[in-house]
């Protein structure tokens, strides 16, 4: 054992994990995440009787489609669904675009005034939201239990988080090309519409991802804002699983589970190497 | 400047009057069975203090971020060192550990209430019938473990990138220089991942000062109320028409997420700087 050239050992493994790494890693999927998916999958499966105390056993009939089919009409799905959409699209698509306007002139313009500004739209990453005086708020403006109410809520929540995540990527880009159309006569509208925006693609779209994790999936604060006026996919699913109507119904809760899950997870497989590289992209600097 | 009118204004109505409100109606008696609204000063902290909610809730929050900001990190921080290396498995895997983050949290909750039932799955195949949402002193810990289960994998991404960023020249270096593997890793590479934890140290516990589903979905605060975070207590109170005690228990999680996270998010920076 001569060392001849000096290998790049320090960052490469011992043989014996080497070959240890790709078992363990096996074995750890299967457990931390397969066996919780698994258990859904076979719930789902199951006929009233055997899912009422869940398992992970195989259902001795696959009753899958039948639940689901189940689920989807008397659970609500369909309605559900298009509250979710009516709340969650209006939101991103807000929030996006009246935070990048925003962080634009944040990122541009260094006075102490906007240094000022800044610091305050920031403050809201970190500052939980007030959400029972927010519902007292939306009564006087008459907005209580309305889609344009809960669309506001949301935008006022991850409005921070759009600003910081675009001001950061805004000081990164050169102003060149902003001063270019600026000389040729453009109003500031259309150099942000065709010049700028376009350039902020790749945060935006991890924006994007952010915000429609976060709203999609919510509960809590859908519940406050438009709880029993208007349904979403989670409020549902938690008025139905809490309520009697599926009370240890465990083959519906989870037939509900898959069929909410699927878009997302649609959304995953569609677009995985973009969003995993958005994510962290914001992330590590 | 008009481009920075409708964000702020949104900020101002939806974020910044709410919050403002907060510090007024935490001092009066607004509730669900009557309309006239008046202050009552301190009453509110006083009762909830009296009556020990105001510190249970509190020590609950406190002890349930700090678990689940130490599980996700350590979780995380190993995924991401198992999975370093851009093989197929691996690509694989991460994608594995990713589902859970997409996945809702309500549902997440309930996979779990259902996996841990005492005749559960998990008891079924460990052979025991420990009631592991039902331990005063434990569960808790459950809870958080389930918290931090969900968010591991983008703990895990966020580490994966911190881990890329680090440049070959310095670990060859370190290895010429006769480290062990052992060494160049914690002495070399770990330093620098400064940026990566202090991001994934900030999210879990502001993520988890902020929780509700899956502790609602799993123990909904139980049992004897060892699991009720502050926002569960909310939730439950507001439900009851009791605003004003919702109010004040919003207002002290928003002195607490301001007096906890802004000093460690501080303390993390400097170390950053230093390094």
């Amino acid at each position: 054992m001569t060392p001849v050239v000096p290998d790049r050992r320090g960052v490469s493994d011992a043989p014996v994990w080497r070959r240890l790494q790709p078992v363990v890693t096996f074995v750890l999927v299967v457990l931390s995440i397969g066996i919780p998916l698994w258990l859904v999958l076979v719930t789902a499966a199951k006929s009233r009787g055997e899912a009422l105390t869940p398992d992970l056993s195989l259902p001795t009939e696959w009753h899958l489609l039948e639940n689901l089919r189940q689920v989807w009409g008397d659970g609500e799905v369909l309605r559900a669904s298009l509250g979710s959409l009516l709340v969650v699209v209006p939101s991103v698509i807000g929030v996006l675009l009246f935070g990048s306007m925003a962080a634009w002139i944040l990122a541009r313009r260094a006075t102490r005034l906007n240094a000022v500004l800044y610091a305050l739209a920031i403050s809201g990453i970190v500052l939980p939201p007030a959400v029972v005086t927010v519902v007292l708020l939306l009564r006087q403006l008459g907005l209580a239990g309305s889609a344009v109410g809960m669309i506001g809520v949301y935008m006022g929540i991850y409005m921070s988080t759009v600003i910081f995540f675009v001001t950061g990527f805004v000081r990164t880009i050169p102003t060149s090309l902003e001063e270019a159309a600026q000389l040729d006569g453009a109003s500031p509208m259309r150099v942000f519409w065709l010049v700028v925006l376009p350039l902020l693609r790749p945060v935006l779209a991890t924006a994007t991802i952010l915000v429609c994790l976060y709203v999609w999936n919510d509960v809590f604060y859908a519940f406050f804002v438009i709880g029993g006026r208007l349904d979403t996919l989670p409020l549902n699913l938690f008025r139905v699983a809490s309520a009697g109507l599926y009370l240890n119904n465990w083959h519906l809760i989870f037939a509900y589970v898959i069929l909410m899950s699927l878009p997302l997870v649609v959304v995953f497989a569609v677009a995985q190497r973009k969003i995993i590289s958005g994510i962290t992209s914001g992330a590590v600097k | 400047m008009w481009f920075m009118a409708p964000a702020f204004a949104i900020l101002l109505v939806f974020f910044f009057l709410p919050t403002l409100f907060n510090f007024v109606y935490a001092f009066t008696d607004w509730s669900g069975f009557k309309s006239a609204i008046r202050p009552v000063g301190l009453d509110n902290f006083t009762d909830l203090a009296s009556n020990g909610t105001l510190f249970r809730s509190l020590r609950v929050t406190v002890v349930y971020a700090v678990l689940v900001a130490l599980f996700q990190n350590a979780f995380g921080f190993g995924l991401a060192v198992l999975l370093e290396r851009d093989t197929w498995l691996n690509r694989v895997a991460r994608v594995f550990f990713l589902i859970p983050v997409l996945m809702s949290a309500l549902a997440v909750g309930y996979i779990f209430q259902a996996l841990l039932k005492p005749t559960g799955g998990l008891n079924r195949l460990l052979g025991i019938d420990y009631a592991w949402l039902g331990d005063t002193t434990w569960t808790v810990v459950v809870v958080a473990l389930i918290h931090a289960w969900k968010w591991m994998g983008l703990s895990m991404l966020i580490y994966l990138a911190g881990l890329k960023t680090v440049p070959e020249d310095i670990v060859e270096a370190a290895h010429i220089d006769g480290a062990s593997r052992w060494r160049t890793f914690w002495a070399v590479r770990f330093p620098l991942l400064a940026p990566a934890i202090t991001f994934n140290v900030a999210t879990a516990l502001l993520g988890s000062m902020n929780g509700f589903d899956i502790a609602q979905a799993t123990t909904g605060g139980g049992p004897a109320r060892t699991t009720e975070i502050l926002n569960i207590f909310i939730y439950r109170t507001f439900g009851q028409g009791l605003f004003a005690q919702a109010t004040t228990m919003s207002l002290v999680l928003f002195l607490l997420v301001a007096l906890m996270a802004f000093p460690v998010i501080y303390v993390l920076r400097k170390r950053e700087e230093i390094l």
